[in-house]
C-alpha cells in the first residue's frame, strides 16, 4: 500500500452497519441505557458525517466521559466485573466514533470490535453464539480489507472476499482446535459477577423457590443411559437433603462432620448412565436414587447427595451408576434421630393437634393417614399457591389447600416430625423428558422436585412423595400433564405445540453435540480421541509435535499455490542468478526490482572495473537463459546454464576493507 | 543485416549530429512499422531527422506543410474531369509516397487530420468509392510544435494513439552545436547520403524484427506494465499500444543486435511509447520504477 487513503463516508457507515450488527447481539448482555446511548452516538457520528457537522470538541467528550463513568458506577455500583466492562467498552467504543477521522481511529475501533465479539463468549458458549457470532466477524474482516484498499470498493465484494478469508482460516482453526493441548480446567478466570445468572437448586427450601424454578425451561442436566431409559416414576434425581427447619425454611444440616455414612443394601440390576451437567454455580452433582458408584469429581455425603469438589462453573461430565431397588440406613444413631425430628416449637398449632390425633397409631398408620388426607381432602397442585399466613402450614393444610410440591413435601415431613416419625425432605429433580434424536433424557429446571424420606423400622429411610398423592401424574407422566394451570409452564415443556416440541429436540440434539464435542473437547476427551484415531498412546509431546507439523504443512501447501498462482517460482537461471546476486549483495550492490540484468550489470561493472568482463558476461548468459528461445536446441540450454552455474561460482567479490 | 542497421544509424549521424538516441528511436519506430510523431521547438531538425531517414533507407519523401486552410484533398489527391480522356483522372496528393512528413500537423483543421490519419490506419486511401493503396512501405512522420497554441488543433488523444512514438530531439550538444557550427552535418548535407538500404530491405527487416523471440518472463513483464498504467492512471495503453510497446522492444533488441527480448529493450523504448498516451508529468520515470521486471520479492 503506498499512498494511505483517507475516510470515506462509505467506509464510515459499513463501520457503523458492522458496529450496530454487533451491538444488536450484545444487547440482552448490557444495560438498555448503554444500547441507547452507544446507538445515540453512531447516529450523531453518521449526521457529522452527512452534514459535514465539524467534530464535537475535545472538553465535549471529556464531558460525556465523565457522565458515562458515573451513570456506569451508578448501574454497577461496586461490581466492577464482566458485565460493567463490557459496558463500559461497548460505549467507549461508539464513543471514539465521535473521534474517528483517521485510517488509525478506524482500526482501533475494528480491534474493539473483534474483542468484542470474542466477548459474546464469556456469556454464552452454545452453538447459537457462535453462529451469531460469524457475520460480525465477516463484517469486520470486510472492514479491514475496505480500508487496505485503495478505493472503496462495493460491499458484496468486500463480503464475499472476507467471508473467503474466513473460509480459508477454517483448516488452521480446526487443526489448533483438535490439536492443541489442553490444560485440566478453564483456560481463563471469569469475574465473580458472571455466574450469577446461574440457575439451579438452592441449598434450602422455601415456599416459593421451586415453583419459581419451574417457570424457567432452561437445561439443567442431560442423561444418556447406557441401556434403556426407566420409567418415569423412577426418575428421582437426588440432589441436597434437608434436615432443619427453621420457620419456612428448610436447610442442610450445618454440621455433617463425622456423621456416619448411612447404610445401603442395593437389589437388582444397576443403571449405568453419563449426566452432561450444566453450571449452576454450587456443589450438586445430580444422581439417580441410590448412587452405587460416583465420578471421580465429588463425593458422597452422608445421607447420599453427590457433591463436587469445586462449583460447577463449567459444564461437566461425568458417569455413574445407580441403582433403583434398594434399602438406606437401616439403623438410626441418636444423632440422626434427634436432628430428623427437629421442629421450631410453638408454630402451627391446628397441625400440631392433628398430629397428636395420631399418636396411638404404628408410624406406617400415620403416613397413610397424611397421604389419604393429601387425597381426599380437596387439595390442588398448582404452581401459583396464594400467599400462606402466619402460621403457614396451617394455613396451607387446613384453609388454602393450594400448593406445590414444596407444600406438600414441607407439610407432610411437619406432620411427620411431630407425630414422631424421622423424616427429611430431598431436593432434586424428578422425571426428563426423552429426545429420540439423541437417544438421551433432558432435564430441565422446571423437573426440579422436593420429595421426601421417612424413616422406618427394618426399612431404614423409605420414599414417600406426598406429591404423588395429589397428583400422581406428576410422577407418572411429568409436570405438564400434573398442572391445571398450564400457561405457567415454560413454552418448551409444554406438550400443546408439537411442530415447536420437535424442532426443539431437534436443536437440542445438535446442541447436545456441540456439547459433548466441541465444548466439552476437554485434555480427558482430547487424549482420547487423538489415541482412538492413531491406535497408541497419545503424549502430551506428540500432539505438540502434530500440531505444528500440521500447520506447517498447511502453510507448505497454502505458499506453494500462492507462489504458483503468482509465478514466484524462481526457475534454474533465476535461482543461479541469485546466488550470484547474493555475494554481490555482501558489498552492498543490490538491483531495484525495476532494474534489468544488463543495467544491473553495466552499474556493477563501475564499481567493481576489474570485473568487468565476469560480470557482463554473466549477465549476457542469464539474460539469454531467461529470454531467448531454446526450442531448437534442449541441450544448448542445459550447457549454458552449467556455463553460468561455473561463472557464478567462480566468481567472488572481496569485501571492501 | 546488423551491418546494415549499423550503416542506417552512423549514416543519419553524419546529418542530426550527437542525437544516436533519437535516430536509434526513429529507426525502431519504423521498424516496428509504426509511425513517429516528432514534438520540439522550430528549428531544432525535425524535417531533417525526417528527410535523412528517408534518404538513407532509401525511400520516396514527400513534405506537406499543415496549414489551418489545409484541405483533405490537398493529402490525398482529388479526381479531375480529363477532357480529353473523357473520363475523370486521379490525381494522386502528397500523401502517396513511402515517406510523409507532415509538418505541424496540429495546425490543420481536424477534417484532415482525420483524412490523414485514417489513411495512417487502413494504408489506403478511399476516393469516390476507388481505394488507392498506399506504397510498400509507408510511414508518417509527423511534427509538432508543443508551444504556440494558439490557432492550433491539438491532436485529441485517441488519435495520438496512431502514433507508435513521440520523440523530443532538444538541443545539440557542446560538441555536436560546435560541428554544426562549423558547417559539418545539418540540412544541406542530406542530399549527399547515399541510399544504404532500399524498400525491400526494409521490408525483411521489419519481418526479421517481428521474429525476434518473446519469452513468457518477457511477456509477464510487459503485462505488468501495461497492468500498472491501467491502474494508476485515468486511462492507461490501449491493446493496439501494448502491442505496439512489445513491436518496438523487438525492433530496438535487433538494433541491439540481439535475437531475444530483454527487459531493457522494453525500458529503452517505452518512454517514447507512453509518454503521449498518460497523461501526467514524468509518467515514464513512474512506470519504469514503479514495475518490477520480476515478480520475485
Amino acid at each position: 500500500m503506498s499512498a494511505k487513503r483517507t475516510l470515506s463516508t462509505q467506509d464510515l457507515r459499513f463501520l457503523l452497519f458492522t458496529l450496530a450488527v454487533i451491538l444488536a447481539i450484545h444487547s440482552p448482555n448490557i444495560p438498555l441505557w448503554v444500547t441507547l446511548t452507544s446507538i445515540g452516538f453512531g447516529i450523531w457520528r453518521y449526521l457529522l458525517d452527512r452534514f459535514k457537522w465539524p467534530m464535537p470538541k475535545t472538553w465535549t467528550l471529556v464531558a460525556i466521559n465523565l457522565l458515562i463513568g458515573l451513570s456506569l458506577l451508578i448501574t454497577f455500583r461496586h461490581q466492577f466485573g464482566r458485565d460493567a466492562s463490557l459496558s463500559l467498552l461497548i460505549v467507549m467504543c461508539s464513543l471514539k466514533l465521535l473521534e474517528t477521522k483517521t485510517l488509525r481511529d478506524y482500526i482501533l475501533v475494528i480491534v474493539i470490535a473483534y474483542f468484542l465479539v470474542g466477548i459474546l463468549f464469556l456469556f454464552n458458549q452454545s452453538i447459537t453464539t457462535f453462529l451469531l457470532s460469524i457475520p460480525p466477524l465477516a463484517l469486520l474482516t470486510a472492514s479491514l480489507i475496505n480500508i487496505s484498499l485503495k478505493e472503496p470498493k462495493q460491499y458484496q465484494f468486500l463480503l464475499s472476499l472476507s467471508s473467503k478469508m474466513l473460509l480459508q482460516s477454517v483448516p488452521v482453526m480446526l487443526i489448533l482446535f483438535v490439536l492443541f493441548p489442553r490444560i485440566p480446567g478453564p483456560l481463563w478466570g471469569v469475574p465473580q459477577d458472571a455466574n450469577s445468572g446461574m440457575t439451579g437448586l438452592g441449598d434450602s427450601l422455601q415456599f416459593g423457590n421451586i415453583s419459581r424454578l419451574t417457570k424457567n425451561s432452561a437445561i439443567a442436566f442431560r442423561v444418556k443411559f447406557k441401556e434403556a431409559v426407566p420409567d418415569n416414576r423412577h426418575l428421582y434425581w437426588r440432589g441436597p437433603v434437608l434436615w432443619h427447619q427453621y420457620k419456612r425454611e428448610w436447610l442442610m444440616p450445618s454440621k455433617q462432620i463425622g456423621m456416619q455414612q448411612e447404610a445401603l443394601e442395593v437389589k437388582g440390576l444397576s443403571i449405568a448412565y453419563t449426566i452432561t451437567l450444566e453450571p449452576h454455580n454450587r456443589l450438586w452433582l445430580l444422581m439417580l436414587d441410590m448412587p452405587t458408584s460416583l465420578p471421580k469429581i465429588g463425593k458422597l455425603t452422608h445421607d447420599y447427595s453427590a457433591i463436587s469438589n469445586d462449583p460447577i462453573r463449567t459444564r461437566v461430565r461425568y458417569d455413574a451408576v445407580s441403582n433403583i431397588n434398594y434399602q438406606l440406613g437401616t439403623t438410626l444413631s441418636e444423632r440422626e434421630r434427634i436432628m430428623s425430628l427437629q421442629i421450631t416449637e410453638g408454630e402451627n398449632p391446628r397441625t400440631l393437634q392433628l398430629a397428636k390425633s395420631w399418636q396411638t397409631l404404628s408410624p406406617t398408620e400415620k403416613i397413610n393417614q397424611a397421604l389419604s388426607m393429601f387425597r381426599n381432602e380437596p387439595f390442588i397442585y398448582t404452581l401459583s399457591p396464594p400467599i400462606l399466613g402466619d402460621n403457614p402450614l396451617d394455613d396451607f393444610l387446613f384453609n388454602t389447600r393450594k400448593g406445590f410440591c414444596e407444600h406438600y413435601a414441607t407439610s407432610f415431613v411437619y406432620l411427620m416430625r411431630l407425630a414422631g416419625v424421622p423424616a427429611r425432605i430431598v431436593t432434586g429433580y424428578q422425571g426428563g423428558e426423552f429426545n429420540p434424536n439423541g437417544g438421551y433424557l433432558i432435564v430441565r429446571q422446571s423437573d426440579a422436585h422436593a420429595w421426601t424420606e421417612v424413616w422406618l423400622e427394618n426399612q431404614g429411610w423409605v420414599r414417600i412423595d406426598p406429591t404423588a398423592a395429589v397428583s400422581p401424574e406428576r410422577i407418572e407422566q411429568g409436570i405438564s400433564e400434573a398442572l391445571g394451570d398450564y400457561d405457567l409452564l415454560p413454552i418448551f415443556a409444554r406438550h400443546d405445540y408439537p411442530l415447536l416440541r420437535k424442532a426443539f429436540l431437534n436443536f437440542d440434539s445438535i446442541n447436545n453435540g456441540w456439547n459433548q464435542w466441541v465444548l466439552g473437547y476437554n485434555d480427558e476427551k482430547q487424549f482420547d480421541f487423538l489415541s482412538n484415531l492413531t491406535g497408541k498412546n497419545v503424549t502430551l509431546q506428540d500432539m505438540i509435535i502434530w500440531m505444528i507439523s500440521a500447520i506447517v504443512l498447511v502453510m507448505i501447501i497454502t505458499s506453494y499455490f500462492l507462489f504458483k498462482k503468482a509465478h514466484l517460482m524462481r526457475n534454474q537461471s533465476q535461482k543461479i542468478y541469485h546466488q550470484y546476486l547474493a555475494k554481490l549483495s555482501k558489498i552492498q550492490l543490490k538491483p531495484y526490482p525495476h532494474e534489468g540484468a544488463l543495467d544491473f550489470a553495466i552499474r556493477s561493472a563501475i564499481a567493481l572495473p576489474a570485473l568487468r568482463d565476469e560480470i557482463m558476461q554473466i549477465a549476457n548468459h542469464y539474460n539469454t537463459l531467461q529470454y531467448d528461445t531454446f526450442e531448437k536446441s534442449p541441450d544448448k540450454k542445459m550447457l549454458m546454464l552449467q556455463a553460468l552455474q561455473n561463472r557464478v561460482n567462480a566468481f567472488k567479490v572481496e569485501a571492501p576493507t | 543485416m546488423q551491418t546494415t542497421i549499423d550503416a542506417i544509424i552512423k549514416a543519419a549521424s553524419s546529418v542530426i549530429l550527437g542525437k544516436e538516441q533519437q535516430i536509434k528511436l526513429s529507426l525502431t519506430c519504423l521498424l516496428a512499422g509504426g509511425h513517429l510523431l516528432i514534438e520540439d521547438l522550430p528549428g531544432m531538425g525535425k524535417t531533417t531527422l525526417a528527410h535523412t531517414l528517408a534518404q538513407v533507407l532509401g525511400l520516396s519523401f514527400r513534405r506537406a506543410q499543415f496549414t489551418s486552410d489545409l484541405l483533405p484533398a490537398d493529402i490525398i489527391g482529388v479526381s479531375v474531369y480529363d477532357q480529353t480522356a473523357a473520363s475523370f483522372q486521379f490525381h494522386p496528393g502528397p500523401i502517396f509516397t513511402q515517406v510523409l512528413l507532415a509538418d505541424e500537423i496540429n495546425r490543420a483543421t481536424p477534417k484532415t487530420q482525420s483524412a490523414l490519419l485514417e489513411a495512417m490506419e487502413e494504408y489506403q486511401v478511399t476516393i469516390d468509392g476507388h481505394a488507392h493503396p498506399l506504397p510498400k512501405p509507408f510511414f508518417v512522420i509527423a511534427t509538432q510544435n508543443p508551444k504556440h497554441h494558439i490557432g492550433t488543433f491539438p491532436l485529441p488523444e485517441s488519435q495520438l494513439d496512431r502514433f507508435l512514438m513521440r520523440i523530443q530531439i532538444g538541443y545539440p550538444d557542446e560538441k555536436s552545436e560546435r560541428a554544426l557550427l562549423q558547417d559539418k552535418g545539418g540540412r544541406l548535407s542530406v542530399n549527399l547520403l547515399k541510399s544504404i538500404s532500399d524498400a525491400e530491405t526494409l521490408i525483411k527487416l521489419q519481418q526479421q524484427a517481428q521474429s525476434i523471440h518473446v519469452s513468457e518472463a518477457l511477456l509477464d513483464y510487459l503485462q505488468a506494465l501495461i497492468q500498472y498504467t491501467r491502474t494508476h492512471f485515468s486511462s492507461g495503453l490501449s491493446p493496439r499500444a501494448g502491442l505496439g510497446l512489445r513491436q518496438a522492444a523487438q525492433a530496438w533488441a535487433m538494433c541491439e543486435g540481439r535475437d531475444f527480448v530483454i527487459p531493457e529493450d522494453v525500458q529503452a523504448v517505452l518512454p517514447s511509447i507512453i509518454t503521449h498516451r498518460l497523461l501526467g508529468d514524468n509518467v515514464a520515470h513512474q512506470v519504469l520504477t514503479q514495475v518490477s521486471i520480476s515478480k520475485q520479492t
